[in-house]
């Protein structure tokens, strides 16, 4: 595989770079692999280069009803953070946080990443207390956090509404300094070329209409593009994941919902990091390019749309506002929506399943990408080793009928409540 | 924005409702044995659907009373609405 450098982007400036090789292949599915991971998102793509680069099983195709990076990986907000307070969520997101440090070197392919920080702000001493508890939780647990005051957040982002007429006035607040931000597209895009260079077949296009399952054993999939054959096979589809557990006859505790967000025009730099504002649901970032990129809540019913409805933009920017009033003097550039698998305690599930050979890896709710590089790998390990790794262990499926539940939230059930 | 006929009010605006979940999940009947498999298919699982979806709304700015709706959740068009004692078919 050609090396992306700078000497590389000399040399190909000399031939008008007509002449770079594609970063990855479009082959025709074989009629049988080791593995089968269905859905080309960043999950899936991240678990097929941790089977070949941890694990050696090469024999590997990827499974895409559309194409690379027009799901979720594309459509995210893309923070990254590992801010939890359960000791399971906590370890699992820190780990990803040490495979994100090393991702562009690793995956050579700068995919941006940028610790600039998130802030979640306080309105009330009440939920001071509790960041505070969040915050002593993370630091047992090796996660760098700082609770700030009113003075601290205001150095910070002295743009937002420090008057005394607000409705709800910043306290101050929980930081997580290494968290941040990384290029969605980057992501996708630099696990499918490595994982294409190792040998896995990235398959696009190609929609699952059925699986083979003998005995209790998983024998194969059914496809737009013909019956492969497959040893074990990994689910890793997001808000599809009702859709093929139908076609398996299994129910999960998993719901989809439409989530939308929005850019603003771009605008000079203007926000370090990432804010989060605690009396409403609304979450803030600058890209690089300078659009305010926003989002909030879930539009609140079942959808499968990968658009939602205006009223739920309405009342998200609502909040947006009273946070930062400057937002009211910019344009919108776009909205959009991505369809979320939430899970009923707002916990990921990465597991067997019931039947052999039959891997599940869902129930990501709004947090999936930042989660990617450890979904893969910790994803890539139970279906090589067959058994869940330390790091999923409390990721499991039965911990609903057990009671072992991760309600970071303490929402309940229902998690799609804003 | 959605357009809800609430079975009481006539034709509304989404904003006056807040969304109930699935309606077809049936709570075990009280004063008998349950399963713990039975309590955990109540609780917490789902079949979210592609397509038709019967659901619960409450008319929380009006009436405030609850109400089953037919929706698609792909699509969003909602084809039946009813009362929460009547059934959707």
């Amino acid at each position: 595989m050609q090396k992306y450098s700078v000497f590389s982007l000399i040399k190909n400036a000399f031939s008008n770079h007509q002449n770079w090789e594609v970063a990855w292949k479009d082959p025709t599915p074989k009629s049988e692999y080791d593995v089968v991971i269905i859905g080309g998102g960043g999950h899936g793509l991240a678990t097929a280069y941790y089977l070949a680069k941890e694990h050696n099983i090469r024999n590997v195709a990827i499974i895409e009803k559309g194409w690379i990076g027009g799901g979720n990986v594309g459509r995210n907000t893309t923070i990254i953070r590992s801010n939890f307070m359960y000791d399971a969520n906590a370890r699992f997101n820190e780990f990803g946080m040490d495979l994100w440090r090393n991702l562009s070197q690793e995956l050579n392919f700068n995919v941006m990443f940028s610790p600039r920080g998130i802030i979640n702000l306080a309105h009330s001493d009440a939920q001071m207390n509790a960041y505070a508890r969040r915050g002593n939780s993370m630091r047992l647990n090796g996660i760098d956090a700082n609770l700030l005051d009113r003075d601290d957040v205001k150095k910070l982002i002295p743009m937002a509404d420090f008057s005394d007429e607000v409705r709800f006035p910043i306290f101050g607040g929980l930081m997580q300094p290494s968290a941040g931000t990384a290029r969605h597209d980057a992501v996708a895009w630099g696990y499918a070329r490595q994982a294409d260079d190792m040998g896995v077949d990235i398959i696009q296009h190609c929609e699952v209409t059925g699986f083979d399952v003998v005995n209790g054993k998983i024998k194969g999939i059914r496809t737009s593009r013909g019956d492969i054959k497959a040893k074990k096979v990994g689910l890793c589809v997001a808000g599809s994941t009702n859709i093929l557990a139908e076609k398996l006859n299994m129910t999960l505790p998993i719901e989809t919902h439409v989530l939308q967000a929005c850019v603003s025009e771009p605008v000079k730099p203007l926000l370090d990091g990432v804010v989060t504002f605690g009396a409403g649901h609304f979450y803030i970032s600058q890209s690089d390019k300078g659009e305010m990129v926003m989002g909030g809540d879930l539009d609140g019913y079942n959808s499968y749309a990968q658009r939602g409805n205006l009223p739920t933009i309405q009342h998200v920017l609502t909040g947006g506002l009273a946070l930062f009033p400057f937002l009211s003097r910019l344009k919108m550039l776009r909205t959009w929506g991505g369809i979320m698998d939430m899970s009923m305690d707002g916990s990921p599930i990465i597991d067997k399943t019931h039947i052999e050979g039959l891997y599940l890896n869902c129930g990501w709710c709004y947090g999936g990408f930042k989660s990617t590089p450890v979904s893969g790998w910790t994803f890539a390990h139970t279906i090589a080793q067959d058994q869940v790794h330390e790091l999923n262990s409390e990721l499991r499926l039965n911990r609903f009928s057990s009671g072992h539940l991760l309600d970071e939230k303490g929402l309940g059930t229902k998690t799609w409540i804003g | 924005m959605l357009y809800i006929k609430c079975p009481y009010c006539g034709l509304r605006a989404q904003k006056e409702f807040s969304y109930g979940g699935d309606a077809t999940v049936k709570r075990p009947n009280i004063n008998e044995e349950v399963s713990s498999e039975d309590w955990d298919n109540f609780v917490y699982m789902r079949k979210s659907p592609r397509g038709k979806h019967i659901e619960l709304w409450q008319h929380i700015a009006g009436c405030r009373q609850w109400i089953k709706v037919q929706r698609d959740t792909a699509t969003h068009e909602i084809f039946q609405t009813a009362k929460v004692t009547e059934e959707i078919r």
